[in-house]
């Protein structure tokens, strides 16, 4: 072997640099491998009739005469699919009494939101397939909508769900959790101050880019299927449809190809996919399927929803002793993948970085005519920091505090960790005083509130409104135990498999499934710090269900603070088991060696060396390996995580109320987030300012309207107000950097951080403009017209 | 319904054929001759995904028929680089400043882009965000894009580029 | 979405538009830019039998100078009308609505004669052609007629031009020295639709308003004139005060509608406001 030995013993570590992206290349050149890219011979096209209607009786429904129609192969209602129509799962049945309705894939009898799939056609040709919907027959005998969700709940009130085993109610289920401290009524018999609200945290659409897509694709007769769907959870869905279509789990093979954002949205087994597999099957020919955008309003789970009901109890010095959450949760018409569960995440995070005596939260779980809620970034998390960091500033406004000394009254001091939370939790580490001095200082605090101040006394038109928002959330989903006390049926682990091929490069096969995150680059350099070798002679494999066979995919802020944690294990077994090897070659102890600079070295001798690619080659060749020593140089993990982490952040809002208009202009922003190590500060960042971005959406411009029959009426990216560029200010964001001592990397979450932490700070500082005029909420999203109204109510007028 | 001949120039190369009337220049672009960089991201013409250059200019390429294309000449951002190290000035700012996550508005984002800087070489941070005000992004914020158009029209005018757009060393 | 399929020509002249349109009977659909036209068809909201393709009549295209006017072609794209020199300097107001047109994508394709034709409530251009007393011309089987914007815009979506007949050119009066201009529009999201826009040029003379012309985006089924502003400013001060007291009458006699964005109170709220901003901005006050 004539190897060359490393220029230098000591290489730059990857680790913390803003690397450029290896994902760029091919997504800048436009050389993407999209779902809607794959085109495979003797494809038919799928198209779905859906529901214009949010509740009805389908009277009559004949799809034969699409058959006549000019390239149409097939067309199936519920009753041609007959035991093909499988049923949509849901993983988490939250309580042992949850009504857990059918949810066909094709409606059987009844649609119960507008977008529900009635019956679909399958044509040679992609238009013609479209054309043919309007042959199907159809009637309907429409009923009366759920829509509001206390209304839901009423004695007498319409049954979404009205079958032989109906419970006879809408309520899906009831949950409670009681803090681990003293009863909630108890602690506020001892309240000076006792400040209750009703917030509304609106339904939100994910709105990723790339609409949702599939490809089935039958092998004959084999029964082997692949599948290539816009996914987030290739891993989950393989083992779901598996279950829900009766085919082996080991014919199918699931791969996400280049997938345009997820937001959760793509966290799911959707209806589309089990029609796609089951008429792949029956057909024996491959089925494609590409959502609309029409179709994406409707169809696509939506997020968020709920109405809550917030107590907060304190003494007149502003300690909080207490605070009970009674919340009515929106599942929509049927539950999906983790429907119930999604506002339990944020069960956990109500009480936020506060210390506090008594914690009691509530929630019901309730059925409407309307879109399937699910997991949308953050997913349960934005809720319950919306609800607590908005009453802080009431209750501050209540006992005529600064809203940021309250908050630091009553946060958990950095010496406290790890803290045992009144919601049950253990916080590892945090210091929020350290990211709330240098947010404070970057934010110019005390000249915004100044110039406050001379505005409000001018009574200028324009008022300035500042907004708070310290928020932590729990990320790293999830520890295995934890997801099974909650009863949801799978796991939290991460797989990596590392393999050393003979020409020294390395594949990094992880369980993950990026959708924009940036994995194949930021995974690379973790991999590259342990083993020594160049970012860019590792290549990243994942989302194919074929090539990386363990994982549970891309959600809930997981992949690195879980993933991560695989990758470095089986990157220091690799190497362990190559100096095994290299002892052997280097004829000396295995302790005798050092791992550095990407080579094996003896101890105190520079010139005997072996680099890691010569023990590849040589496991390879195995010509000459040391008794016991398998060949190839491959290694693996898979980590369950022992705990949640815990990213946490002060965020600042300033805003322009315009009080003629009602339009709110956010003008400048600011965050401090501590997400632990970084290992790209880049994509960090990147990570911060979209979720920013949509945080502040649902503060300002988004929000899903229905009307009193249940049509959507934000059914379009016209009418549903996702920001452009021109919508929003460039944001000034900085990290503190405190190690999260639940995973070895010390890495914590970043996905969801901005988007849990904005929506508050930027409502908070709308109020704030306004309170002097009496404001004390403004419903979101701000629109112009609702904070106008807001302040025309408030000065007591009429409008 | 009848089929239209059409002669359209895509990325420098001509192509001849026939189309439905009601056939969209997207769908062209990506089922006909599969130039399957342009995307579709929404039926309203709102996201801007589908951008592409008609004569030079942007142009929404799902609100144009194919039909509509004979005849002219469209650029996609499959058409822009020569080659792996040949990028156009706009796709090595993307790069360069993070200027894109999970790649799907990138293709309309870039050209428009692209036509932005041909319309304004040296513009304000407000005259970027309107000029991209009807291109969607889900991902970026839009912080890392204005930042990346900053850094395109100060690579095309020759310029230095300041500290803050440099994004740190590697 | 696809269109439901239909068939489609391209004439090059507008006698054989016009001759395309009559054959179609009722069931032809002018193309101009397409701007407005492609989502209504991929929504499957419209299903014309033919598309007459008008984008490439060399007769519909252009800006010229007509001496007391100035004349634009009803094909001229958005982005040709905002960037005509001629435009800029005798109509500045046109020039300023349509560059708050949706984005430069659809200002590349989309036309002044279309957006007209179309006649949305929420269009920003209807309310500067009647501010402005635009006269458009208008080609049928039965030759050209001229209709004044002002008996143009007959109510949603509908003009009075006959089915049979097309938006051939826009003429617009010059307004001369000592006016001012300006468009406020009121969205949502930047590239959203007007939920109030207000066009409105003034003239001002010693210190006084002389004369001013008020349209009004979005405050009826079609555009309308602020009349009582428009003559409540004749010969007012130019004040702050002034201006804020004749802009109180904004909303006399429109026909606001609630819809998704806005209820009529608010649009009425938001007229007398953004009236009052439009007009100190182009008086310079």
């Amino acid at each position: 072997m004539t190897d060359t030995l490393p220029d230098k013993l000591e290489t730059l570590s990857p680790m913390g640099r803003p690397l450029r992206r290896k994902e760029d290349a091919r997504l800048l050149h436009g050389q993407t491998n999209w779902t809607d890219n794959i085109q495979l011979p003797g494809t038919v096209y799928m198209a779905i009739l859906r529901s214009p209607m949010a509740h009805a009786r389908i009277t009559h429904l004949d799809v034969t005469p699409a058959l006549s129609e000019p390239h149409v192969v097939a067309a199936y209602s519920a009753k041609e699919l007959g035991d093909l129509n499988g049923a949509v799962p849901c993983v988490w049945p939250v309580t042992d009494d949850m009504q857990a309705p059918a949810f066909p894939a094709l409606a059987v009898d009844k649609v119960r939101h507008v977008g529900d799939c009635v019956a679909v056609v399958l044509a040679t040709d992609r238009n013609a397939a479209y054309d043919a919907l309007d042959a199907i027959e159809i009637d309907y005998d429409q009923l009366p909508a759920v829509i509001d969700l206390e209304s839901a709940l009423q004695p007498g009130a319409t049954l979404v769900h009205d079958g032989a085993d109906s419970p006879g109610t809408n309520e899906c289920y009831t949950y409670h959790l009681p803090g681990t401290g003293i009863p909630y009524d108890e602690a506020k018999t001892k309240a000076d101050v006792v400040v209750k609200r009703r917030f509304i945290n609106q339904r939100l659409i994910p709105a990723f880019m790339e609409p949702r897509a599939v490809v089935a694709s039958p092998m004959g007769v084999s029964n082997e299927m692949t599948v290539w769907s816009s996914t987030q959870i290739p891993h989950i869905l393989r083992v779901l449809l598996a279950l829900v279509t009766g085919l082996p789990e080991n014919s199918l093979r699931i791969i996400a190809p280049d997938v345009g954002g997820g937001f959760g949205g793509k966290l799911q087994i959707y209806r589309e996919e089990i029609l796609a597999v089951q008429i792949a099957r029956q057909l024996g020919r491959p089925v494609k399927w590409t959502e609309t955008r029409s179709e994406n309003m409707v169809a696509t789970h939506h997020g968020r929803g709920q109405v809550q009901d917030i107590e907060i109890a304190a003494t007149k010095n502003g300690k909080l002793l207490g605070m009970k959450v009674n919340l009515l949760a929106d599942m929509g018409a049927y539950l999906q993948i983790i429907t119930p569960g999604t506002p339990l995440l944020g069960m956990f995070m109500y009480p936020g970085i506060y210390k506090m005596d008594a914690y009691d939260f509530n929630c019901i779980g309730v059925f409407t005519n309307k879109t399937p809620t699910d997991a949308y970034r953050g997913a349960g998390r934005p809720e319950s920091t919306y609800a607590m960091e908005r009453i802080m500033d009431e209750l501050a406004a209540e006992l005529n505090m600064d809203p940021m000394e309250l908050r630091k009254k009553n946060w958990i001091n950095h010496e406290d960790f790890p803290y045992a939370t009144i919601a049950g939790l253990v916080y590892d580490t945090g210091n929020y005083e350290a990211a709330t001095d240098k947010a404070m200082e970057m934010f110019d605090y005390d000249s915004l509130r100044a110039e406050q101040q001379r505005r409000r006394a001018s009574g200028d038109p324009v008022q300035l409104g500042i907004g708070i928002s310290t928020f932590t959330e729990m990320c790293g989903l999830a520890p295995s135990r934890t997801l099974g006390a909650l009863k949801y049926v799978a796991g939290g682990w991460e797989h990596c498999t590392i393999r050393m091929l003979p020409t020294g490069k390395v594949e990094l096969i992880t369980g993950t499934s990026p959708h924009g995150q940036g994995h194949e680059t930021a995974w690379s350099q973790i991999a590259a710090d342990i083993l020594g070798v160049g970012v860019d002679d590792i290549e990243v494999i994942h989302s194919d269900t074929g090539r990386a066979p363990y994982g549970m995919d891309t959600y809930g802020s997981r992949s690195l603070a879980v993933g991560g944690q695989a990758i470095k294990k089986a990157a220091e077994r690799l190497i362990e088991k190559a100096r095994v090897i290299a002892a052997h070659q280097l004829e000396c102890s295995v302790d005798d060696l050092e791992y550095v600079g990407g080579a094996f070295r003896v101890k105190g001798d520079a010139e005997k060396a072996q680099p890691l690619a010569a023990v590849a080659f040589e496991a390879f060749s195995a010509h000459n390996l040391p008794d016991g020593v398998e060949p190839t140089l491959q290694a693996e993990s898979t980590v369950d995580p022992q705990d949640f982490s815990y990213p946490h952040g002060t965020h600042l809002a300033a805003v322009e109320v315009d009080t003629e208009t009602g339009k709110t202009t956010l003008r400048t922003y600011v965050c401090v987030d501590d997400v632990g190590v970084q290992v790209n500060p880049m994509i960090v960042e990147g990570q911060v300012h979209g979720g920013l971005a949509q945080g502040i959406a649902q503060a300002m411009y988004e929000g899903v309207e229905y009307d009193e029959d249940g049509n959507l009426l934000t059914a379009s990216l016209a009418d549903y107000l996702v920001p452009s560029a021109a919508d929003l200010p460039s944001f000034t964001t900085s990290t503190t950097e405190t190690p999260s001592t639940t995973n070895p990397l010390g890495t914590k979450g970043v996905g969801e951080a901005g988007t849990i932490a904005s929506t508050p700070a930027i409502i908070n500082a709308i109020v704030d403009a306004l309170r002097p005029m009496g404001v004390t909420d403004v419903q979101m999203p701000a629109s112009p017209q609702r904070v106008w109204r807001t302040l025309q109510e408030a000065k007591g007028g009429n409008a | 319904m009848s089929q239209i001949p059409i002669s359209v120039t895509v990325d420098g190369l001509t192509y001849d054929d026939e189309v439905e009337p009601r056939t969209l220049l997207v769908h062209w672009l990506r089922e006909s001759i599969g130039r399957v960089g342009t995307v579709v991201g929404c039926d309203t013409s709102s996201c801007g995904a589908c951008t592409v250059l008609m004569d030079g200019q942007s142009v929404k390429s799902c609100s144009v028929l194919a039909v509509q294309a004979n005849g002219h000449t469209v650029t996609t951002i499959q058409g822009l680089a020569e080659g792996e190290d040949n990028w156009h000035p706009v796709q090595a700012a993307f790069k360069e400043c993070h200027g894109l996550q999970c790649g799907y508005c990138t293709p309309g984002m870039v050209l428009a882009s692209i036509d932005l800087l041909q319309n304004n070489p040296d513009p304000s941070e407000q005259e970027i965000r309107e000029g991209l005000e009807g291109n969607l992004c889900r991902c970026t914020g839009y912080h890392n894009i204005v930042k990346s158009v900053q850094y395109a029209a100060n690579t095309m005018a020759g310029k230095d580029q300041p500290a803050e757009l440099t994004g740190g060393a590697r | 979405m696809i269109p439901i399929a239909f068939d489609y020509v391209r004439p090059t002249t507008i006698p054989e538009a016009v001759a395309a349109l009559v054959a179609s009977g009722e069931d032809g659909k002018i193309l101009a830019g397409g701007q407005s036209l492609m989502p209504v068809l991929r929504l499957r909201m419209a299903a014309p039998s033919v598309v007459i393709d008008c984008s490439e009549i060399a007769d519909l295209q252009g800006v010229r100078d007509d001496g007391n006017s100035i004349v634009i072609g009803a094909g001229t794209t958005h982005h040709d009308v905002m960037n005509s020199p001629i435009v800029k300097e005798h109509s500045p107001l046109l020039a300023m609505a349509t560059a708050t047109v949706a984005d430069p994508a659809i200002r590349h394709r989309g036309t002044l004669g279309g957006a007209l034709a179309h006649a949305d409530p929420a269009g920003d251009l209807p309310a500067v052609a009647l501010a402005l007393d635009g006269v458009l011309s208008v080609t049928g089987p039965n030759g050209s007629r001229d209709i004044a914007a002002a008996d143009f815009f007959t109510d949603y979506f509908t003009t009075s031009m006959a089915e049979d007949e097309i938006l051939v050119s826009v003429t617009l009066p010059k307004l001369g020295a000592g006016w001012g201009y300006h468009y406020e529009k009121f969205q949502r999201t930047a590239q959203g639709w007007a939920i109030v826009g207000v066009a409105a040029a003034v003239h001002r003379s010693n210190g006084n308003i002389t004369a001013a012309r008020i349209g009004l985006t979005n405050m009826a089924p079609s555009p309308v004139r602020a009349s009582s502003v428009e003559t409540a400013l004749s010969g007012a001060d130019a004040t702050v005060k002034a201006v804020g007291d004749a802009a109180a009458s904004a909303a006399d006699g429109t026909r606001a509608t609630s819809d998704l964005h806005a209820a009529a109170d608010y649009r009425e709220h938001l007229a007398r406001v953004i009236t009052k901003r439009a007009v100190l901005t182009a008086g310079g006050i």
